[in-house]
């Protein structure tokens, strides 16, 4: 309910960045004119070193944080506040022994980790870290490069990147990691759907596939508003693509001890710890630049000096805030959430998150064509604002759809749960299955009929009194044994 | 006509493909069959961005790598870890049937192949075309305007027959249920019923110097249970002997009733 209405009121207040003419051109606004290849390599390399950087200070912040949610206080021996212990546990693990399993598949057992490291990386290339800005007299956007599909090379790379997992299962030679393997496959044809169906209400509003153009098209407003239900869809499914609790079904350490890296150790398994963790940075910045406005400074402090804090070296900072904010998040909802059963994860992806994130695209087309005028010109003047009669209808009839739903839902739940909570009678035949069942706590066992038919009336009295003498005294007898 | 870059990323490139490919025709296993056909979606992407079709080329990737991950599952599950194909001919003369068919596809592919006349100006001119379009229209926007302008029917059409024929393989893999299906708790319900193995199977032999799975449990005068091991790995003959564990157990039992020999 609270859904429908948020989005009548943000529709209706959408300032003129969004509801303005979608650009006709769909390529990236970032200029790379004047950037020849020693500068772009030197992006590439301060991007590589970034990552690496954010790698070793996000395991050492997610134990911490993990430590304080569980009242411990986490790594604090190596380094200041422990801090180099992440660059210990990568020495360590550099020095231990390589095993290959004798069943495994040699070659494809060495490249899984490869392509899921290396892969990793490769999305970080089109996320925008910055405006603008100066390297050695070169203007240059801090981006290493744009390309008009750049949100789906993203997609693309991950779908690459689960290879590394799938492959590892499959070449172990042994039961956990394959089990690991087809998991982490099934997990991923699912939740990729929803996942690119929430970003295409993005690709709408912003009329491009570039990020650059996405973040420039969010200087007004950030599409966490307009597409504010994409945003959840994005942010559970991306959960899902990176394995992570509580959505980390293909390791699941209780269940199959480390799924699909339960044979690799030392550098081989720690390149499948750092792709985790590269693939979690880089779904984040994609919800950064997707939902968040990519670099651009916070509303309030971009209005500061007219926009001094808003450009160039500074979006660095403005994004890796919103990146870690991500960050925190994952490492909060691990700290949190026990691992969702399978069956009911990927009921959740097929039968809820798929038809419903459709149907809002469908809504969002809706509302965009009449924002473009495809649906009427017409405009009326409510309190001093002039309104598109088309947006005002299409929002209220999706408003009006989406309340009936959530009402049908919440009638349906409200049913099922009446029907579910389940009254036992007040009297049970405790021989009525064929065997014996002990009474629930407050019912009465049945006087049994039958028991003493054809003997005399003389003899069916001890009978029935010897049972039931026993069966009232059965719970005392239960507490006094148990 | 093509530049450099493009040069050495075909000739870096395009003997990967033809040996994926070869891999995908020869492989033993199916897994790397898969793997082989893989590398050549991606390929065959890296291509079509290449020659400047950057929308198509990364749903090349997108689209078969997904495709292929699903052959995977498929491959796990029907063929299993070692089966071998059948050489059954189910419909008769279906084997020289299908070979007349190649011959007929290889011919008619060979002839209408072979009379295409590619000369570089219009290769140059359609390539300027898509340059063109890039710059103004952008990539994305003129892929959209054929699909949905000129091309809308031949689409739509054959987004409804691929519709069609995975409706269709639905209905011809769906095996109606004849039965009722059995619940866990009414499995439970039979089992006390029956009175036979009340409290589930035995569970396989846990020892601590052995694999336990493929071992069976041993029952209380030392015999071997068959029912505590999976029918999967009695059928694939993969059960451990547990003789060398009786003889530890006797060796045990003796020592306990005659003494430890001096």
């Amino acid at each position: 309910m609270s859904l429908s209405t948020a989005a009548y009121d943000i529709a209706l207040s959408l300032p003129a960045g969004v509801t303005g003419l979608a650009p006709a051109n769909d390529n990236p606004v970032a200029d790379f004119s004047d950037t020849p290849w020693w500068v772009a390599l030197i992006k590439a390399v301060g991007v590589f070193v970034y990552l690496l950087l954010s790698t070793l200070l996000v395991i050492w912040f997610e134990r911490r944080v993990i430590g304080r949610m569980q009242q411990r206080p986490g790594p604090n021996r190596n380094g200041p506040f422990g801090l180099l212990q992440t660059l210990a546990d990568g020495m360590k693990s550099m020095l231990k022994e390589d095993i290959t399993p004798a069943n495994a598949d040699r070659i494809v057992y060495t490249t899984a980790p490869l392509i899921a490291a290396t892969m990793a990386f490769v999305s970080f290339a089109i996320i925008p870290l910055g405006g603008t800005v100066s390297i050695f007299g070169h203007e240059t956007p801090l981006q290493i490069t744009d390309v008009p599909v750049a949100v789906l090379l993203v997609l693309a790379v991950a779908s690459v990147g689960v290879y590394g997992i799938v492959l590892a299962g499959w070449s172990s030679g042994s039961t956990y990691p394959l089990l690991g393997g087809l998991r982490s496959t099934a997990q991923v044809i699912s939740y990729e759907i929803a996942m690119g169906l929430s970003l295409v209400a993005i690709f709408l509003y912003s009329g491009s596939m570039s990020t650059s153009q996405i973040v420039a098209a969010q200087s007004s407003l950030w599409y966490i508003l307009p597409a504010f239900f994409s945003f959840a869809v994005y942010v559970i499914t991306m959960v899902g693509e990176t394995n992570r609790l509580p959505f980390d079904l293909a390791e699941g350490e209780g269940e199959l001890t480390g799924g699909f890296h339960t044979e690799y150790s030392a550098m081989r398994f720690a390149m499948f710890y750092l792709g985790e963790y590269v693939n979690m940075f880089t779904v984040s910045a994609l919800a950064t630049t997707m939902f968040l406005g990519g670099w651009q400074a916070p509303p309030f402090i971009a209005a500061i000096g007219d926009g001094a804090l808003n450009g160039g070296w500074w979006g660095l900072l403005w994004f890796t805030i919103k990146l870690w904010m991500f960050m925190f998040f994952f490492v909060w909802l691990r700290g949190s959430l026990p691992r969702v059963r399978y069956d009911q994860f990927m009921r959740f992806g097929w039968r809820f998150l798929i038809p419903i994130t459709l149907a809002w695209v469908v809504a969002v087309a809706f509302i965009r064509g009449a924002q473009l005028g495809f649906l009427g010109q017409g405009t009326f003047t409510i309190g001093g604002r002039e309104l598109s009669v088309a947006t005002v209808v299409i929002v209220s009839i999706v408003a009006v759809i989406a309340l009936a739903a959530a009402w049908i839902w919440d009638d349906k739940r409200a049913e099922r749960e009446a029907a579910a909570e389940f009254n036992p009678p007040e009297e049970i035949d405790p021989f009525e299955g064929g065997f014996p069942v002990p009474p629930l706590p407050g019912q009465r066992l049945r006087e049994p009929s039958g028991l003493a038919v054809g003997s005399g009336a003389a003899s069916r009295e001890p009978v029935t009194s010897s049972v039931t003498s026993t069966l009232t005294s059965s719970p005392v007898k239960e507490e006094t044994h148990g | 006509m093509t530049s450099t870059a493009e040069a050495v990323g075909f000739w870096l490139l395009a003997p990967i493909a033809v040996i994926a490919s070869l891999g995908l025709l020869f492989a033993r296993k199916a897994v790397h069959a898969a793997i082989g056909m893989a590398v050549v979606m991606i390929i065959l992407g890296v291509f079509y961005i290449m020659q400047k079709a950057d929308f198509l080329g990364v749903v090349q990737v997108f689209v078969y790598t997904g495709a292929v991950m699903m052959l995977f599952l498929f491959v796990l599950m029907l063929v299993g870890v070692d089966s071998s194909d059948s050489i059954v001919e189910t419909i008769k003369g279906q084997r020289w049937a299908s070979f007349l068919l190649v011959i007929g596809l290889a011919g008619v592919l060979f002839f209408t192949l072979g009379t295409v006349i590619l000369d570089e100006s219009t290769v140059q001119s359609g390539l300027d075309k898509v340059v063109e379009t890039n710059k103004t229209t952008g990539n994305v926007t003129g892929i959209a305007e054929l699909i949905f302008g000129q091309y809308v029917w031949i689409f739509e059409i054959t987004s409804a027959l691929l519709i069609t024929a995975a409706l269709g393989a639905m209905v011809l893999a769906h095996r109606e249920r004849l039965t009722p299906r059995v619940t866990q708790a009414q499995w439970a319900a039979r089992r006390v019923h029956q009175n036979k193995n009340v409290a589930g199977l035995p569970v396989p032999g846990v020892y601590a110097r052995h694999n336990a799975v493929d071992t069976p449990a041993l029952l209380p005068d030392g015999t071997p249970s068959d029912l505590s091991v999976s029918r999967v790995l009695v059928s694939r003959d993969q059960v451990a002997t547990t003789t060398a564990l009786q003889d530890v157990e006797r060796h045990m039992e003796n020592e306990i009733e005659e003494g430890r020999a001096k």
